[in-house]
C-alpha cells in the first residue's frame, strides 16, 4: 500500500479533487483532508466524524463527585467537630466541596477525551506536508501502489499543485 | 461594524509568530528590568520566613492586609480568561478572536501568583499543604466547614482547567510552530504537538472541545469568586464583611477588573508587535462597550453595601462606613477607588472617540484596576482596624517594605511570565483568525457593500 498527499491552493480545487476521487471509487474511509484551520464541516466532502467526546465528562464527574464524599466524609468522621448540637456532616461545605471536585472531574476526562478522540498523541500519524500550515489544503490518500500513477493524474488535473507519495 | 484584513494565511503565521522569532531589544530590557524586580520580591519572601510575619506592617487586629487584598486583586483579574473566551465563544462573538489566547493567559497566571498570596501570609510557609487531607499521623483533618478549604478546591480547579484549556487550544498553533522551525526547537514543539496533523476529525473535536471546555469552566468561575468572597461573607466578627451580597459582588467586581486587564494587555501587545491587523479598533470597541455594562453592574452592587448599612441602622454599621468614606487614609482611597473605578472610565467610554482610541482605552484600563485593588483595600483593613466584641483593640495598617516588594513582585512576575510566553507560543492563536477570515465575507446591499458572516445551520 502506499500514501499520497497533494496539495492544493484553494479550497474549492481541494473539494473539486475530492469530488472526483469519489467519482473515481476512491471510498471516503480512503482518503482525508489536511488543512491549517477548520473549514465547515462537509466542505470537502468528507464524512462527518463521529465521536464520544461527550460521554467523559459525565463519568469524570462521576470520579470527581465520589472523591469529593471520600475527602468530606472521611475527614469529618475521622475528626468529628461538635458544635452547638448541629449535624456532624455539614451539608453546605460538602456541597461546596463536592461541586468542585466534580466540575475538576469533568473538565480532566474531557481533556483526556479530547486526546483521545483526536487520535493523538500519534508520532506515526502518516503522510504530511509543512506546507500545510502555510496555508495549503493537503488531500492524503491512501491506495494500492498499482493505482498511483492514475490517481496522479486524476489530482493533477483537478488542480494538485504537488504530489507526494510514500510507498 | 466589523472591520476586516484580509491577509494569506503565511503572513498571519509570519505576522503572529513574530515574536517566537525575533528579539527585539525592548525585549530583553524589559525582561531584565522584570526579572530583577522579581528576584527582590523573592529576597523579600525569605527575609520575612527568616524573620517571621513581624517584618511586615500586619499586627492585632488587622491580620490582613496587602497579601489578601492582592490576592482577591490576581483571583479577579483571573476572570477576564472565562469571560472573554469561554462565554464570547459560546455567544459565537466573532470579535473575540484575537483577545481569546490573551486572556486565558492571564487568567492562569494570574491564578499561580494569587495561589502564592496564602503562603506568603503563613507565619510557616512551610505548611502550605495542610489544607489537603493528606496526614495520617496527625490525628487531625482540615475541616471542611472553613472557606479557607473552600479555597484550595476552588482555585485549584478552576487553574488546572484555565491551563488545560490553554494547553489544548495551543496544539494546532504549535504544529504550526513545529513546521516553521529547525534542529532542537523543532523536536521541542514536535513532541508537544502530539502528531497533530489538521484531519477534520481533528479540527470537529477542537472546537466541540472549546464548547464544552467554556461550559465546564463559566459554573467554575463564578463558584471560585463567590467561594474567594465567603473568605469574609462568612465571619461574623468584622462589620462590613457578613453580607449575603458578597459573593456576586466579588464575581462581578472580578470580571470588571479582568476585562480590563485584558484590554491592556491587548493594547500593549499590539502597540510592542505591531498587529494592527489583528487587533483592531473594532475589538477595542466592543471590549469597551462590554465593560459599560459590568463597571455599571458592579457599581450597584457596591452601592447596594452602602444602602445595607443605611437599611439597618446599626451603629457599628454605620461607624464603619463613616471611617471607609471620611477618615484618612481611607477617604483618599475610597476617592481614587470610586473615581478610578468607576466615576472617570465609565462616562468616558460612553463615547465613540475615546472607545476607539489606544491611548484613552489604556490608560482608562490601567485607572480600573488601581481602583478595584484600592476598593479590595478599602473591603478588608477598616473592617479590621475597628474595635469589635471579637478583636477587643483598635488597630492601624502601615505595610511594611516587604510587602511592598512582594505585591511589586508578583506584578513583574506576571508580565515576566507573559513575555515569556510570548518568546515561545503566539499569544493570538492563529487559527482562529484564519477561521475568522475563512467565515468571512462581503454583501452588496443596495450601494453599499457591507462584511458579512458564513454561519453553519
Amino acid at each position: 500500500m502506499a500514501q499520497m498527499l497533494a496539495l492544493y491552493k484553494t479550497a474549492e480545487l481541494a473539494a473539486q479533487s475530492t469530488e472526483a476521487l469519489d467519482g473515481a471509487g476512491v471510498t471516503n474511509e480512503e482518503w482525508d483532508v489536511l488543512t491549517d484551520a477548520p473549514y465547515p464541516e462537509g466542505a470537502f466532502g468528507e464524512k462527518d466524524p463521529e465521536h464520544k467526546l461527550y460521554v467523559f465528562p459525565f463519568m469524570g464527574a462521576c470520579i470527581g463527585f465520589t472523591l469529593a464524599m471520600i475527602e468530606t466524609i472521611g475527614t469529618q468522621t475521622a475528626y468529628p467537630l461538635v458544635t452547638g448540637g448541629k449535624p456532624i456532616f455539614s451539608m453546605p461545605a460538602m456541597t461546596i466541596i463536592a461541586y468542585e471536585l466534580t466540575m475538576l472531574g469533568a473538565i480532566i476526562a474531557t481533556v483526556l477525551g479530547i486526546l483521545f478522540e483526536s487520535r493523538i498523541p500519534n508520532p506515526f500519524a502518516g503522510i504530511y506536508d509543512e506546507r500545510i500550515t502555510e496555508g495549503y489544503i493537503g488531500i492524503t490518500i491512501i491506495c494500492e501502489e498499482g493505482k498511483i500513477e492514475s490517481l496522479e493524474t486524476l489530482l493533477k488535473a483537478n488542480g494538485a499543485e504537488d504530489i507526494i507519495i510514500e510507498k | 461594524m466589523q472591520e476586516r484584513v484580509f491577509l494569506p494565511n503565511k503572513q498571519i503565521n509570519d505576522d503572529l509568530l513574530k515574536g517566537s522569532f525575533e528579539t527585539p531589544w525592548w525585549y530583553l530590557a524589559w525582561m531584565a528590568l522584570f526579572a530583577a524586580l522579581t528576584a527582590w520580591g523573592v529576597f523579600a519572601f525569605g527575609y520575612a520566613i527568616n524573620k517571621g510575619l513581624g517584618v511586615t506592617g500586619l499586627n492585632r487586629p488587622i491580620m490582613w492586609g496587602f497579601f489578601l487584598t492582592d490576592f482577591i486583586f490576581w483571583v479577579g483579574i483571573s476572570h477576564a480568561g472565562v469571560m472573554l473566551s469561554a462565554i464570547l465563544r459560546l455567544a459565537k462573538a466573532e470579535w473575540r478572536r484575537p483577545a481569546t489566547r490573551a486572556a486565558e493567559l492571564l487568567t492562569v497566571l494570574s491564578l499561580m501568583v494569587s495561589a502564592l498570596h496564602p503562603i506568603f501570609h503563613l507565619g510557616r510557609p512551610w505548611r502550605f499543604y495542610w489544607p489537603f487531607p493528606y496526614d495520617f499521623s496527625r490525628g487531625i483533618w482540615p475541616d471542611v466547614r472553613s472557606p479557607l478549604v473552600w479555597d484550595p478546591h476552588a482555585i485549584f480547579t478552576y487553574l488546572i482547567g484555565s491551563t488545560l484549556f490553554v494547553i489544548i487550544a495551543l496544539i494546532p498553533d504549535i504544529a504550526v510552530l513545529r513546521d516553521k522551525t529547525k534542529g532542537v526547537a523543532k523536536v521541542f514543539y514536535g513532541a508537544l504537538a502530539m502528531g497533530w496533523r489538521g484531519t477534520p476529525r481533528q479540527w470537529k473535536i477542537q472546537i466541540v472541545a472549546g464548547f464544552l471546555l467554556s461550559g465546564l469552566l463559566l459554573p467554575v468561575f463564578v463558584s471560585v469568586h463567590s467561594i474567594v468572597a465567603w473568605d469574609f461573607a462568612v465571619n461574623i466578627g468584622t462589620e462590613g464583611w457578613h453580607v449575603t451580597i458578597f459573593a456576586p459582588y466579588f464575581v462581578i467586581g472580578a470580571v470588571h477588573s479582568g476585562v480590563s486587564g485584558v484590554v491592556t494587555m491587548l493594547i500593549l501587545l499590539k502597540w510592542m508587535f505591531k498587529w494592527d491587523d489583528y487587533i483592531r479598533q473594532e475589538h477595542l470597541e466592543s471590549l469597551a462597550k462590554l465593560l459599560i455594562v459590568i463597571a455599571t453592574v458592579w457599581f450597584y452592587f457596591f452601592f447596594l453595601e452602602f444602602i445595607f448599612a443605611l437599611y439597618n441602622l446599626e451603629d457599628q454599621e454605620i461607624a464603619l462606613r463613616e471611617l471607609q468614606a471620611f477618615t484618612w487614609p481611607y477617604n483618599l482611597i475610597a476617592f481614587v477607588f470610586l473615581f478610578f473605578g468607576y466615576l472617570i472610565p465609565v462616562p468616558l467610554w460612553l463615547f465613540r472617540r475615546v472607545r476607539r482610541n489606544w491611548v484613552a482605552m489604556f490608560i482608562t484600563s490601567i485607572m480600573v484596576n488601581i481602583g478595584m485593588w484600592c476598593e479590595r483595600f478599602l473591603i478588608i483593613v477598616p473592617g479590621l482596624a475597628r474595635k469589635t466584641n471579637f478583636n477587643f483593640s483598635w488597630g492601624s495598617y502601615t505595610p511594611s517594605w516587604v510587602e511592598i516588594s512582594i505585591v511589586v513582585a508578583c506584578f513583574s512576575l506576571i508580565f515576566l511570565l507573559i513575555m515569556t510566553f510570548a518568546k515561545v507560543f503566539p499569544l493570538i492563536p492563529l487559527f482562529d483568525i484564519k477561521e475568522g477570515q475563512t467565515l468571512s465575507d462581503e454583501i452588496q446591499i443596495g450601494k453599499r457593500t457591507v462584511p458579512a458572516l458564513r454561519v453553519e445551520e
